[in-house]
């Protein structure tokens, strides 16, 4: 399958990049890792005019560690992420996610800020990206800006990117001790969509009451969500079977799963509840290592 | 509009006006004639298609040509040297039946080059996990299996053991 013709742009710089997005507008794609685009361009669902390729732009790709805060660049593969000692040490999460992520050819060209940036919601990071309550950094003509995770997913393929803005960077809080995250997704297949994917984070404080949750959840909402109710009803609580089972009920009924041939809705309603349940006590096994 | 392009593949280096919708898999199958890579599913799915860029392993019908621009590209046609001996990946297939019909076999050892150059020593699991993204429609995956641990015995010089074939 050939894609639609399109003029091959390839910035050496973030400016240069912007001035092309401006110059081409809506007419124009970033190309990153290239695994969402590529293959709708092939398929003639997406043909832009205009291909900016950000791949040979130094500086957007990098896992480091700064005050108190790990950054990831835009352009970080997944493959990076998936090895990152960094990661590793704070984020078990990242480990549980990158593995369940396609395979390792396609994680091998895939970076994290397109994932974020395509804006589906049956991707994996943005759930993961909720849990741990990520800050996206996105630079444009008026420079760089903060667009906390919760107010970057808009609709159906739609974020809070404007047409002119790169994601550059992803900014994740280090949580203190005490705190143990993780991510399932239940899949037909290695790399295959999630039916139901839930991530948690959480924060063991010294009484073992969970101070602080996030929960978020794959492919079971038009666009990705946050288990609000869930959260609320744990936070500042003790971690008792019925509290984790109430949780699970909330997520359950909150999300708005549509039927394929990965299941029905009831059935990824029901997914979501297990894996809530399952996720909060393997993320309190990690608090407490 | 063309885009001039320098690739070096399997040490040659070779320079190129492409369209920039050329997919890479094409550039080495079509235009370079390099026909040991295959397309199987042409959707990033099956693996048949896996090269190495940079020392990476790729599914080259989801890469564009232009993006090889500045890049070293490895196909299975430049793993043992013409006319010698095959290369331990090779020799471990040969060995352990680790393939059938061989629409999978140039991607699959390509993936797995570089599966033992970045673990040496893979665990059974370590190589099911590793092979993940190809498939194989014979479904031979407990000889390919095997192969990969023959290539990994004989590149750390430790014995090998060649097996008679399992079906299953």
């Amino acid at each position: 399958m050939i894609a639609q013709s399109f003029q091959y742009e390839s910035p050496g710089t973030i400016q240069e990049a912007i001035s092309l997005l401006q110059k081409y507008g809506d007419d124009a794609k970033i190309l990153s890792g290239g695994h969402s685009l590529l293959p709708m361009m092939k398929l003639r669902l997406a043909s832009p005019e205009y291909l900016i390729d950000i791949n040979n732009i130094p500086g957007l790709s990098h896992i480091n560690e700064d005050n108190g805060v790990v950054k990831i660049g835009g352009l970080t593969r997944e493959s990076e992420v998936e090895h990152s000692d960094l990661l590793k040490k704070y984020f078990p999460i990242f480990g549980d996610v990158t593995k369940l992520i396609a395979d390792p050819q396609v994680r091998n060209r895939g970076t994290v800020g397109g994932n974020l940036a395509h804006g589906d919601a049956a991707n994996d990071h943005p759930a993961v990206m909720m849990a741990v309550n990520a800050t996206v950094m996105a630079t444009g003509p008026d420079g760089e800006r903060e667009i906390p995770i919760d107010e970057f997913f808009f609709g159906f393929y739609q974020t809070a990117l404007q047409p002119t803005d790169i994601l550059t960077e992803i900014r994740i809080p280090i949580p203190p001790k005490g705190t143990g995250s993780a991510y399932h997704k239940l899949e037909r297949k290695v790399g295959d969509y999630a039916t139901a994917g839930v991530a948690v984070q959480l924060t063991l404080d010294a009484n073992g009451n969970c101070s602080n949750i996030g929960i978020g959840l794959t492919n079971v909402n038009p666009i990705p969500l946050r288990a609000a109710r869930s959260e609320e009803v744990l936070k500042g609580k003790p971690l008792t079977e019925e509290n984790i089972a109430l949780a699970a009920q909330y997520a359950s009924e909150d999300c708005s799963p549509s039927a394929d041939l990965r299941g029905s809705v009831e059935y990824k309603r029901a997914m979501v509840g297990v894996l809530v349940k399952r996720m909060i006590h393997k993320a309190v096994e990690r608090a407490k290592a | 509009m063309n885009k001039q392009i320098t690739v070096t593949v399997n040490g040659t280096q070779h320079t190129l006006e492409v369209e920039p919708r050329l997919l890479l898999v094409h550039l080495i199958r079509e235009v370079l004639n390099l026909t040991g890579t295959h397309i199987g599913c042409d959707t990033t799915s099956c693996g048949a298609c896996t090269i190495l860029m940079d020392g990476k392993s790729i599914k080259s019908c989801t890469v564009l040509a232009v993006q090889a621009n500045g890049k070293a590209i490895s196909t299975v046609e430049g793993l043992a040297p013409e006319g010698g001996p095959l290369h331990p990946l090779q020799e471990g297939f040969k060995e352990n039946h680790g393939l059938h019909c061989g629409f999978c076999t140039p991607g699959m050892l390509m993936r797995a080059t570089e599966l033992l150059a970045d673990n040496p020593n893979p665990t059974e699991e370590e190589i099911r996990w590793g092979i993940s993204g190809n498939l194989c429609r014979c479904t031979g995956y407990n000889n390919i299996v095997k192969a990969i641990e023959y290539a990994s015995a004989k590149m750390r010089g430790v014995p090998t053991a060649s097996t008679e074939p399992e079906f299953v």
